[in-house]
């Protein structure tokens, strides 16, 4: 009987070894189910985004005039808008297209917001000063009125869309990681590997970097969310994706006009934008909750 | 003495610049550890045995911190005239330094192993894994933490405080430095553990024959670890001594104090002695002796210029006038302070 107790022991101890800090929040991402249903969601998007153009039913552009602001049907399914192109062939496609915005966007400016942010945060003094005034003055700005400049500056289209989401969205990266880089340099950690002759570049690499990554992770997540709505919005303003682009918030502009006799070209590219942003935001919401247990609440 | 001296700090004089003005954290210590040997420096915290280490590893945080004066001397060469480059060689290969919080001496995010190979490659860039993995090991036997080859795959916080401990140590020691500085190593840790680290430490010193700089402010440290104590007030050094010496015999008036604070097990008493007054703000004392405001036996000299280092015998120096009296001076003052 001992003996089987005493194995027992020996497991949980052996169990309990090869755990990570990363396995641990891998863990406790896993309880949420809000975190789940947002990862499947976001998930399914995916697929969506690297698939749907080969499932789609119809070309995207395909026109059907005698097809014109059909109603869902069996044929087609979300129906179709004002040129008669089928719309759920079109919002397949355009998931690609918004993730893709989003996901680079967003990647962009959490790449350069935490290299700015950790320098300023690391090296201090006039390196500092420049850097977190360029934040304040990008932050001093409404974020949607930067964009539309940066897109008035550069010209309409998709990519400089994404460039200015990119660019507006710098600033909260760096100041996140900025302020975490301030706590995390004066750890005794950092004080001991520079008493074990760390130069400045490795320990930047290898211990401010690695710790401060969490709220970028958990921002970046919920950013993306953001950025696809900006993406939208822009599109919707006529600012991004150009006129033969199924783009959703596009879509959402062409589809206006004929509100009142077709909804359903408007109600589809919206909710496919509302299940993104729900399910990216649950997902950061979990990561949050996994990565930084002392933000909870 | 005819060990050679690795380690010689000069008129070290560290000052931290501030808008209200500057202040010298460190003021003119001179001092030297020699080969295998353990030298403490103990002092109330503020007295600047922090600085001092840090002074000595290069790490003073600057601004607002420099040093503006004096020279350490690492086997001969003046090491705080070195450029940062040069010194991240001497960094952890040369002197290292454990620090007083293990509990958060190590980045959480990384397994023991991965610290230490670190340590090792930092300054042996061409071993190769197996080899950096292998002294890994080595030196975390030679610390004393069991098993080892488990223990290099564990995080940070599945180890205790006085293993953390043993990691640091070992993490300082991977490249066999000359001198070690130990801040406060066993202030975090409770006292049947602080005892083993000790003890440890010890060891190590006798098989390494590394010099210890150990700073703390527990004089039971002292007495149970080192051969030589010197004593900070005020960033100064008052009082230099074998260990003995110090506790038989101290001729510094704060000395004394602090010997007489520490609670003696076989005498029950209601209150314990301490010193009267605080310990001066940096730069508040322009004039005259440091402790002098504090001190039972100070007399008008004492308030008008500060006392330099006297001798009172063979090793052992002070920082009093009333050893600049003639024969046996403190004595003298007693007697006339009792009648």
């Amino acid at each position: 009987m001992s003996e089987i107790i005493r194995n027992q022991v020996r497991q949980i101890e052996v169990e309990e070894k090869v755990k990570g800090p990363w396995q641990e929040a891998w863990t406790s991402f896993k309880k949420s189910k809000s975190a789940l249903v947002g990862s499947a969601i976001v998930i399914f998007f995916v697929l969506i985004a690297v698939f749907g153009p080969f499932i789609a039913p119809q070309g995207i552009n395909e026109q059907n005039l005698s097809m014109r602001l059909q109603p869902p049907s069996a044929e087609f399914w979300f129906g179709t808008d004002d040129l008669g192109r089928d719309i759920f062939s079109r919002i397949l496609h355009g998931a690609r297209i918004s993730l893709t915005v989003g996901l680079t966007a967003v990647l962009i400016s959490a790449v350069a917001g935490s290299f700015l942010g950790i320098i300023a945060g690391y090296y201090g003094r006039w390196i500092d000063t420049i850097i977190s005034r360029i934040f304040d003055i990008l932050l001093a700005f409404p974020s949607i009125l930067l964009a539309i400049a940066i897109v008035s500056i550069l010209g309409p289209s998709l990519q400089n869309a994404l460039i200015a989401i990119a660019v507006i969205n710098i600033p909260n990266f760096g100041r996140l990681i900025r302020s975490r880089v301030l706590s995390i340099k004066e750890e005794e950690y950092i004080h001991a590997a520079k008493a074990i002759g760390m130069r400045n570049t490795r320990i930047l690499w290898k211990h401010i970097l690695p710790n401060s990554m969490t709220p970028v992770i958990v921002q970046g997540t919920l950013a993306i969310a953001t950025a696809i709505i900006e993406a939208a919005a822009l599109g919707f303003l006529g600012l991004g994706a150009e006129a033969p682009q199924p783009e959703w918030g596009k879509m959402l502009a062409d589809a206006r006009m004929f509100l009142l006799n077709a909804p359903w070209a408007l109600i589809f590219p919206g909710l496919a934008i509302m299940l993104t942003v729900i399910g990216f935001n649950l997902m950061g919401d979990g990561l949050r909750d996994a990565l930084d247990p002392k933000m909870k609440n | 003495m005819s060990r050679k001296a690795v380690l010689e700090v000069r008129e070290l004089e560290t000052t931290f610049f501030s808008d209200s003005g500057k202040v010298a954290a460190v003021d003119r210590i001179s001092f030297s550890i020699h080969e295998g040997e353990i030298l403490a420096i103990v002092g109330e915290s503020g007295c600047g045995k922090s600085v001092t280490s840090l002074s000595i590893m290069g790490l003073v945080p600057s601004p607002p911190g420099k040093i503006t004066n004096g020279s350490i001397l690492l086997n001969g060469k003046d090491i705080s005239k070195f450029s940062d480059k040069q010194m991240r060689k001497i960094r952890g290969n040369e002197i290292a330094m454990i620090f007083q919080e293990p509990m958060t001496s190590l980045n959480p995010l990384f397994t023991i192993g991965n610290q230490l190979i670190e340590a090792v490659r930092i300054h042996h860039p061409k071993w190769s894994k197996k080899e950096s993995t292998a002294r890994a090991i080595e030196i975390m036997k030679l610390v004393g933490l069991p098993r080892a080859e488990q223990l290099i795959n564990d995080y940070p916080h599945q180890l205790s405080g006085g293993m953390r401990q043993r990691v640091m140590i070992a993490m300082a020691l991977v490249c066999n430095p000359k001198v070690l500085i130990a801040d406060e190593p066993t202030t975090a840790l409770d006292v049947t553990i602080q005892a083993q680290i000790l003890k440890l430490m010890r060891d190590l010193n006798e098989r390494l024959n590394t010099a210890v700089l150990l700073i703390t402010h527990d004089l039971g440290v002292v007495a149970e670890t080192c051969e030589r104590v010197i004593v900070m007030y005020a960033g100064q050094i008052v009082e230099e001594a074998p260990v003995n010496e110090i506790f038989k015999n101290p001729q510094h008036p704060y000395t004394k104090g602090l010997i007489q604070s520490v609670p003696d097990m076989r005498y029950k008493k209601d209150t314990l002695y301490s010193i009267p007054g605080n310990v001066p703000k940096p730069g508040s004392i322009l004039e005259g002796c440091r402790f002098a405001a504090r001190c039972e036996y100070a007399f008008e000299r004492c308030l008008t210029s500060n006392p330099p280092l006297y001798d009172a015998s063979g090793a052992h120096r002070a920082r009093c006038f009333l050893l600049d009296m003639e024969e046996g001076g403190i004595s003298h003052v007693e007697s006339a302070a009792e009648s």
